[in-house]
């Protein structure tokens, strides 16, 4: 059957027993790191074309079509564009902070890869805090953000770097409040050791009501943290021209661009592991046929598979809803989400302690 | 090696503290601080083991407060021209002022005790893991962590009373209109 576990371990032993520790350490980062950078150039095609398709499903027109079979080129000619295009800065620009900004947004998108576990036992770091390292580095994007808005010198970037940083500093916390119901569940913050907790079923299910309560406020709340419509202030086009990298052109702008996709992947990937159990197959509780049955398909195609539909969620989003005003937003959290996760998680607390889960 | 390592990082971490307050642009200045305390978490992660603390660090810290740092600079749009000039004796007194605090720093940490404290099974296991972080602070220090979640919670309903909107005089422009 294939396994992405066995190719790492038999790659492992190969590297240890041809090469020194050190230099077989070694190797694997410089793997690793193709690895992140091959993933994240694939999931910005696959992404960005994904969203251009379903746009135009939601919208009852074709999409791209004209570059290559059903347009699925389309993505690589954008991007042969961008890549030729001038990177212009601004005279009155920060030129530093201005150039640094889009490197500041990419590597916290890379470094929040670390502890997703992809398939069973392919994960980059099993961090015994994983759950909160991934909201840390999560909370550093904005100050990238922040950086592009004001080195600019633009008001219309600034305005939408001030608009972005209130969306992600408020809905940070319904979203952590969101993953924290899920760590009183499975009792520990790492990735792996939340997977194996939903080994009888995903916790969703197990979890009840509250369970499904946190993740429609961790969906908004993701939604919003990445800037997308319908929370998409920090860009909101017929306002602002484009918010925070209005100034940016060709391969500078491809970088947020990119780190936008990349960064609804992750949050897709976290959603998909704490409340549909990341690779971890379909089982319901004692059922051993049928638990069998559904191990057959690969650990990989569960992850991607539940990534994705999540994703096509909040595409689905996106096409769907209007654009919230900056005081229906900031309302929406502080009157409405915060006090309800906080319940919640009361809730989720009261329910764990009495047992009343699966 | 952790030795060495522990003085690059402190290193990095003095000369990013110097540097926010050398930098003439005050949001030049948060950004170096933003660095000093992702320093500050390395420290903690990779000298004292303390994963967990170090995480909040960045989060409560470089994630949450130094954002609304930068926010408040980025609207008030200070830059170096706008910086008003402080007089020499200011300097000089803010200098001595820093220097005592300096001393009183040094003389208190002179003579600390730097073991690990508490039972042979809390030093076995890491003193930074969650597990044993919870239990001292809601067994050992419950009572001061109840007092310093009460001050915050005074803290916040402060901070709503004083931003509360003032209905009883509306102002246009600089004139109150009763």
């Amino acid at each position: 059957m294939f396994s992405l576990e066995n190719i790492t371990n038999t790659t492992h032993t190969w590297l240890n027993q041809t090469f020194s520790p050190t230099l077989a350490l070694l190797t694997e980062f410089l793997i690793v790191g193709v690895l992140v950078i091959g993933l994240f150039a694939v999931l910005g095609l696959v992404l960005v074309f994904m969203e251009r398709k379903v746009s135009a499903v939601m919208q009852i027109r074709l999409g791209p079509n004209r570059v290559g079979p059903m347009g699925i080129f389309q993505t690589l000619a954008d991007t042969l564009k961008l890549v030729m295009k001038e990177g212009l800065t601004p005279n009155g620009a920060d030129k530093f902070l201005f150039n640094l900004a889009p490197f500041v947004v990419m590597i916290t998108a890379m470094l929040i890869l670390a502890p997703i576990a992809f398939a069973k036992g392919f994960q980059m770091w099993d961090i015994n805090i994983g759950v909160l390292y991934v909201s840390a580095i999560s909370s550093i994007s904005v100050i990238g953000i922040l950086m592009a808005g004001w080195a600019s010198n633009n008001k219309y970037s600034l305005l939408g770097a001030m608009r972005s940083g209130a969306q992600i500093v408020s809905y940070e916390l319904s979203a952590g409040l969101a993953v924290l119901s899920i760590v009183i569940l499975s009792g520990s913050l790492s990735i792996s050791d939340i997977i194996a907790s939903q080994q009888n079923g995903w916790w969703i299910f197990k979890g009840h009501i509250p369970a499904i309560i946190a993740f429609v406020i961790f969906i908004i709340a993701v939604t919003a943290e990445t800037n997308r419509a319908p929370f998409d202030l920090a860009e909101a086009e017929s306002e602002l021209t484009a918010g925070f990298h209005t100034e940016y052109s060709g391969m500078k702008f491809a970088l947020f661009f990119l780190a936008e996709y990349v960064n609804i992947f992750i949050v897709c990937a976290i959603g998909a592991t704490l409340f549909f159990g990341g690779w971890m197959p379909f089982h319901i509780g004692s059922w051993t046929a049928f638990n069998n049955i559904m191990d057959y398909i690969p650990s990989s195609i569960w992850f991607f598979g539940k990534t994705f539909f999540l994703i096509f969620l909040i595409m689905w989003f996106r096409w769907t809803f209007p654009r919230l005003r900056i005081d229906q937003l900031l309302n929406l959290e502080w009157k409405y989400l915060l006090p309800i996760s906080m319940f919640n998680l009361l809730l989720m607390t009261f329910v764990a302690i009495m047992g009343w889960y699966f | 090696m952790l030795t060495s390592a522990f003085y690059f990082i402190a290193f990095v971490t003095i000369f990013f503290a110097i540097m926010v307050v050398v930098s003439k642009n005050p949001i030049h200045s948060v950004l170096y601080l933003v660095l000093t305390f992702f320093c500050i978490s390395a420290n903690y992660i990779f000298m004292l083991d303390a994963t967990f603390v170090g995480m909040v660090n960045v989060i409560v810290y470089a994630g949450a407060i130094m954002v609304l740092f930068l926010y408040v600079l980025m609207m008030m749009n200070l830059n170096a021209i706008a910086e008003q000039k402080r007089s020499v004796l200011f300097k000089i007194s803010a200098a001595v002022t820093g220097g005592m605090l300096l001393l009183v720093l040094v003389a208190a940490l002179k003579d600390a005790n730097l073991q690990i404290q508490g039972s042979a099974l809390e030093a076995e296991q890491r003193i930074g893991s969650i597990k044993v972080l919870g239990y001292v602070l809601y067994s050992k220090y419950q009572l001061p962590f109840e007092v310093a979640s009460i001050l915050f919670l005074v803290a916040m309903i402060g901070a709503v009373v004083l931003g509360k909107k003032d209905n009883s005089t509306k102002t246009i422009g600089i004139e109150p209109v009763k």
